[in-house]
């Protein structure tokens, strides 16, 4: 007797535990294998790029942050670093290393998230995500501290950052930069050998270099393949051209290697705030740009190596006191690219920590 | 009152208090209506075990997740009472004030009394425990094989919640329940082999008593297996997969609302207490302790840290897939459990009646065998050894 089977079609999404904000796919199963997938975006659809022709360039920064509301700083520096080279304004050493804390500090942050979801969508019930998090609220509360805000932060200005850090920031920096290191151990130890963990993710989803490069895949994931591509070494901005880190690299391109490779660069980034506060000296954070900045005719785009992989905006200006055309190059959007070849075959368990290890964020897929 | 019911300290004490009333207060009556206090005397005990198992189980919320609180760094609740111990309580009291919603693809029938089905063969589990000296509600000479049943009959009712509710979600929820139940009901039979061949009884007031040693020395690799098979019947993490949250919802609950999601609800909570007292009287040697605490208080000791040792499990590990989960069950446990199962026989034939001394020999050989076997296994399981994932191409076109 052959029994009847046809596969089913589920709605994952927009409203669903571990879609990590409002990302819907159309899912058909057979069984718990995966047929076909039909990603279906833009329910947080907020038109920022448009907003960002309508307000003047120093308004523009307030939209940054709520792109991907898990790592504003890098969003405030992509843009202010493209505004900058429009203008070709000099931003003071002191802002400028104040910017690269406060990237990597964000990065951490934003690594914090991604592993915590990462281990939610395996199931683990919370406890890694209450650590991460811990982590995460010290980070938050240095931020408090630099710009009074702890998500929306608009910390960074055209020409430099908004104030100098207060006096009792660095001491609050140096004890979190002396507690970080032992914190990843303590998530290594409970992740890194976790017999569940590796039955989970090793081998999971291999992505090859050539099928990342071809997809314009940046940032971990690509770094997880085995390109030792990154913007900090390749292009460096700001003074990372100073700094003495390494860029980890995975061998296999599979789950448990991006989940590596964020747990790797998140040492490397607290190295590269430890060589920032050494290196610090005194003087003007921010160069004298007025409010209302009007850059001559033209256009820029510098790209950032963002937590998620290359960032950047591509402003046009007309002369006048808002940007002509402000083009988001999101790497959440663009690292979603392979989804449908990267999940097809699969089960419906992989689904989720797949989507998982892409580490997107809706703020910034849909804009 | 025959001799059955007289080893049952529990029931004797309410008949006798009952008798003694009657005598009292109708003397004339007392003869004819003996029937009465028989039934009333019956019915209450039934009540206060089978609520008391709901208040422990209640009790077991809070204590679940004030603990999960500690090892997420959080508190916890703590708002309302003492610790927050009334947070069941207030959490009973919305569900019953939700609005009961029917979906309009259910069928009808089956949604509704899906509730039922779960949640009363767990009741209905609950009439074998033995509680303390001779608290308990019924001495059964199969109590062993009657658990086994009663606890086949919830999946049922899981599969009835997953399929009524003509929800997709809801569906892969059931499916993957009935998967889980047929593989891990095998493990979980032949570990309890082991144990019956010990007492020479399926009996678990007899088994407790043919402890002289706790059957958890006795059986280590029988308990590994139970426990690990009793957390996969409960469907608790790392098995969780017939609730996962992350992947399917809620599963088979996610249509449900109001107090027949209590209802699925419940059972979460009340499984594992129901778990964790077999577990106790089958290898801690159920109420038996020393010194001043009471039989009941020392099986309640032990239940607390079973329940303790389950909430640990889930807060620790992630969920497996639905094929590690498979495969654990008949690559790792079955075998495992077969091992044990010829072990145990042997020592049985060679040593019918053994010794304190000769007991512990045993412990030591099974100590062995169980470090052994299990790391054996996992190394010819392991990650290491583990074929690589691989996707499945589909074999199935969609139009």
């Amino acid at each position: 007797m052959q029994i009847r089977t046809e596969p089913v079609t589920i709605n994952i999404g927009p409203q669903h535990p571990s879609t990590h904000g409002v990302f819907r796919m159309r899912v058909t199963f057979d069984g718990e294998v995966i047929l076909d997938v039909e990603p279906i975006f833009g329910y947080l659809h907020r038109g920022t790029e448009k907003l960002a022709e309508e307000r003047n360039y120093t308004q523009v920064i307030t939209l940054t942050d709520r792109l991907d509301y898990v790592a504003s700083m890098t969003n405030n520096q992509a843009y202010v670093l493209s505004c900058e080279q429009l203008g070709g304004i000099e931003v003071p050493e002191r802002g400028q290393y104040l910017r690269v804390i406060a990237a990597e500090l964000q990065r951490i942050a934003s690594h914090l998230v991604a592993t915590g979801f990462l281990l939610q969508d395996l199931g683990a019930f919370a406890t890694p995500l209450m650590y991460c998090m811990r982590e995460r609220e010290r980070i938050l509360d240095l931020f408090e501290m630099l710009c009074g805000a702890r998500i929306t932060v608009s910390y960074m200005r055209i020409g430099g950052v908004f104030q100098d850090a207060p006096e009792d920031f660095w001491p609050a920096l140096r004890q979190f930069l002396e507690d970080m290191p032992r914190f990843i151990e303590e998530y290594e130890g409970l992740l890194t050998g976790n017999e569940i963990l590796l039955g989970r993710t090793k081998g999971l989803n291999i992505l090859s270099a050539e099928d990342a490069i071809n997809a314009s895949i940046t940032g971990p994931l690509l770094r997880a393949s085995g390109v030792a591509w990154d913007l900090r070494k390749m292009a460096p901005y700001e003074v990372y051209d100073r700094m003495d880190f390494e860029v980890p690299i995975g061998s296999a391109g599979d789950v448990y290697d991006r989940y590596w490779v964020r747990v790797q660069e998140m040492r490397q980034s607290v190295l590269i705030i430890q060589q920032c506060v050494k290196q610090i000296a005194p003087g003007p954070v921010r160069t004298n740009v007025p409010l209302v900045y009007r850059p001559p005719v033209g256009d820029a785009y510098v790209p950032i190596e963002g937590p998620k992989g290359e960032l950047g905006f591509y402003i046009v200006s007309d002369g006048g006191i808002a940007p002509y055309r402000c083009k988001v190059r999101a790497p959440s959007f663009i690292n979603l690219s392979l989804l449908k070849e990267m999940l097809v075959g699969w089960k419906m368990a992989d689904l989720v920590v797949i989507f998982g290890s892409i580490d997107i964020n809706m703020g910034e897929v849909d804009r | 009152m025959g001799p059955i019911l007289e080893k049952n300290t529990f029931y004797s004490m309410i008949y006798n208090f009952l008798d003694g009333l009657m005598e009292r207060v109708i003397p004339s009556m007392s003869e004819p209506l003996a029937w009465l206090v028989y039934v009333v005397a019956g019915l209450i005990m039934v009540i206060v075990i089978v609520n008391g198992v709901m208040i422990m189980s209640l009790l077991f919320i809070w204590w679940e997740r004030r603990l999960l609180g500690r090892f997420h760094h959080r508190i916890g609740p703590n708002r309302w009472g003492p610790f927050g111990l009334f947070q069941p309580i207030a959490d009973g009291i919305k569900t019953l004030f939700k609005e009961d919603i029917v979906p309009n693809e259910a069928d009808r029938w089956v949604f509704n009394l899906a509730p039922i089905v779960v949640l009363s063969p767990l009741l209905v589990m609950v009439a074998v425990i033995p509680f303390g000296q001779g608290t308990y509600m019924v001495d059964l000479n199969v109590a062993v094989l009657y658990v086994v049943a009663a606890g086949t009959v919830e999946t049922l009712g899981i599969f009835m919640a997953g399929w009524g509710s003509g929800n997709r979600y809801a569906l892969f929820g059931a499916m993957r329940a009935i998967a889980v139940l047929l593989s891990y009901e095998v493990p979980l039979i032949l570990a309890l082999l082991g144990v019956i061949m010990l007492a020479g009884s399926m009996s678990l007031i007899a088994i407790v008593e043919a402890q002289s040693l706790p059957f958890l020395l006795l059986q280590p690799l029988g308990f590994f297996i139970f426990l690990t098979a009793s957390i996969a019947e409960m469907n608790r993490a790392p098995f969780d997969l017939v609730e996962a949250e992350s992947e399917i919802i809620a599963g088979f609950h996610t249509e449900y609302s109001g107090m027949k999601f209590g209802m699925l609800q419940l059972p979460d909570f009340l499984s594992p207490v129901i778990g964790a007292g077999f577990i106790t009287a089958l290898y801690l040697k159920g109420w038996v302790g020393w010194g001043v605490l009471p039989s009941q208080g020392w099986f309640l000791l032990k239940l607390v840290l079973v329940l303790f040792l389950i909430v640990w499990i889930r807060a620790t590990v992630p969920r497996l897939r639905i094929d590690q989960v498979m495969a654990f069950a008949w690559k790792f446990l079955f075998p495992l459990s077969v091992i044990n199962i010829l072990v145990t026989a042997v020592e049985v034939i060679v040593l019918p009646q053994p010794s304190l001394a000769e007991l512990w020999l045993l412990v030591g050989i099974n100590f062995v065998v169980a470090i052994v076997g299990i790391v054996v296994m996992a190394n010819l399981l392991g990650h290491r050894r583990f074929r690589a994932a691989t996707p499945i191409r589909p074999s199935v076109t969609v139009s």
